[in-house]
């Protein structure tokens, strides 16, 4: 092997000394968080009614451990959001598909689609729970809608990009539309498909959460004041 | 010879929102079995076009186009696909039209060894140079033994000592197949050491300015010896000629 040169060395030290720096600050950095947290919650500048503080939620988290809880309710979300991502992808990628093969369909829905995106999922949570009741189903379509109309947007987009003379070439070997779906546009299209579901995970995880945040509130609070609420003004 | 293609005052426009765009006006041509057509003319005079309407990708306005047998295409760029291997490459368009037979894939097998890509049946498109793509691409569309083959620019997206080397490869390989061929190209000495004819257009709307015959002795049989013959800087000037006089 070559020995190096000494400004190449000298380059190479650099560079690690470099990388260890960032490493240690970025580590001092979560440190120093969870520091203030703890303190400030200790000395009640912070409620930790509300913010709760690192050593309540450490203390929580063993005693969930220890009497197995934590593994069933970690069970639970990773089931739901497996399942509404499983749902998601298969969703979008065939609907994406037949927006594209049907270009005015996709004409006619898209203003719909950038609606029902925009459309605040959290705010749809209990109106869910109310139609289709306090289970895993209502959960997993709640964790569908937030992911759902956004990854068809993004989708049918990256379609409509795919390269228009690789499509020609399908076309002048004597191919159909059909083929130049599964010759070209999906198997171009598959880094995209990926990078689209690395989102939709992180989405699906969301969704579960805000579905299982609603569906505690409704089940305790929400409903019974919200029915009082009406009850009021209904008497008014 | 017998006429293998057959164009009666074609015509052709684009339309869109901002208007109509003619692009080829009142094409008649006929073009032999064996023949090797060139077609040149300025940027945008709807050469393309002409390929596209012969392809029956475009349908023509007005006028008629008889064919008498199948249609390859070769686009400017190999779009060869990077998730297929070459192999794969090369029979899509038996895969798109059922024809994927044991007999047909040793053919094209036979077409890789002979044409100097045997070794890269199993490679990824991004291994080979940009002249053994081209030729990869050729052998796809020669793989659906098509009787006229149509060239879209197919040498453009080349560095110019490739283009010299593949140019001469692919029309001596178009040669020995015995194939019809009609090259669209904005290159003059391409046009001249490939064709049998060539086909002048004007500028939008395309029309045919002129055909010129072009005639080599046998000494110089193939594309890069016929840059090397006597007469090609007559026949390249009379090209120029016609492409720079204005109407």
């Amino acid at each position: 092997m070559n020995k190096l040169s000494i400004k190449q060395q000298e380059y190479l030290r650099q560079k690690s000394h470099h990388k260890r720096r960032i490493l240690i600050w970025r580590i001092a950095l979560l440190i120093f968080f969870i520091a203030i947290w703890e303190i400030t919650t200790r000395l009640k500048i912070v409620d930790s009614f509300i913010f709760s503080s690192p050593s309540r939620i450490t203390h929580c988290f063993i005693s969930m451990v220890f009497d197995g809880s934590i593994f069933m309710h970690i069970g639970i979300t990773l089931l739901e959001t497996l399942a509404s991502f499983f749902l998601v992808s298969i969703l979008s990628i065939c609907i994406a598909m037949f927006l594209w093969l049907i270009k005015s369909c996709a004409e006619v829905l898209e203003p719909y689609l950038v609606m029902l995106n925009s459309l605040p999922k959290s705010a749809l949570a209990p109106v869910l729970i109310v139609w289709l009741g306090n289970n895993m189903k209502t959960i997993i379509v709640a964790a569908i809608s937030v992911a759902v109309f956004g990854s068809i947007i993004t989708l049918y987009t990256g379609f409509k990009e795919v390269d228009k003379d690789k499509i020609k070439l399908i076309y002048t070997l004597g191919g159909t539309k059909r083929q130049v779906l599964t010759k070209v546009m999906l198997p171009a299209s598959i880094p995209l498909i990926i990078s689209n579901m690395k989102v939709n995970i992180g989405l699906c995880l969301v969704g579960v959460i805000i579905g299982d945040g609603v569906k505690v509130g409704v089940k305790k609070k929400l409903v019974a004041s919200f029915l009082k609420f009406c009850n009021q003004k209904s008497e008014l | 010879m017998n006429t293998k293609l057959k164009l009666e005052h074609i015509s052709f426009s684009y339309h869109s929102t901002d208007g109509e765009t003619p692009a080829l006006s009142d094409i008649s041509l006929s073009v032999r079995d064996g023949e090797f057509i060139a077609i040149v003319g300025p940027s945008g005079c709807g050469k393309s076009t002409l390929l596209s309407l012969l392809s029956g990708l475009l349908q023509p306005e007005e006028g008629r186009i008889e064919i008498d047998g199948t249609m390859g295409y070769m686009l400017q760029r190999d779009h060869l696909f990077e998730w297929r291997t070459i192999f794969d490459n090369l029979i899509l368009g038996l895969e798109i039209q059922n024809k994927l037979t044991d007999e047909n894939k040793n053919s094209i097998y036979t077409m890789l060894n002979t044409y100097g890509l045997g070794a890269f049946a199993n490679a990824r498109p991004s291994e080979l140079s940009g002249g053994m793509r081209q030729r990869a691409a050729l052998i796809r569309t020669l793989a659906l033994k098509p009787d006229i083959l149509l060239l879209d620019e197919p040498f453009s997206a080349l560095d110019y000592q490739t283009r010299l080397e593949v140019c001469d490869d692919i029309g001596t390989i178009i040669k020995k197949e015995k194939k019809t061929a009609i090259l669209v190209t904005h290159d003059l000495s391409e046009a001249v050491s490939l064709g049998d004819r060539v086909v002048i257009l004007s500028k939008r709307p395309g029309r045919i300015r002129n055909i010129i015959s072009i005639q080599f002795e046998k000494a110089f049989d193939t594309p890069l010896k016929r840059r090397n013959a006597p007469d090609f800087p007559n026949y390249f000037n009379t090209l120029w000629k016609e492409l720079s006089s204005n109407e």
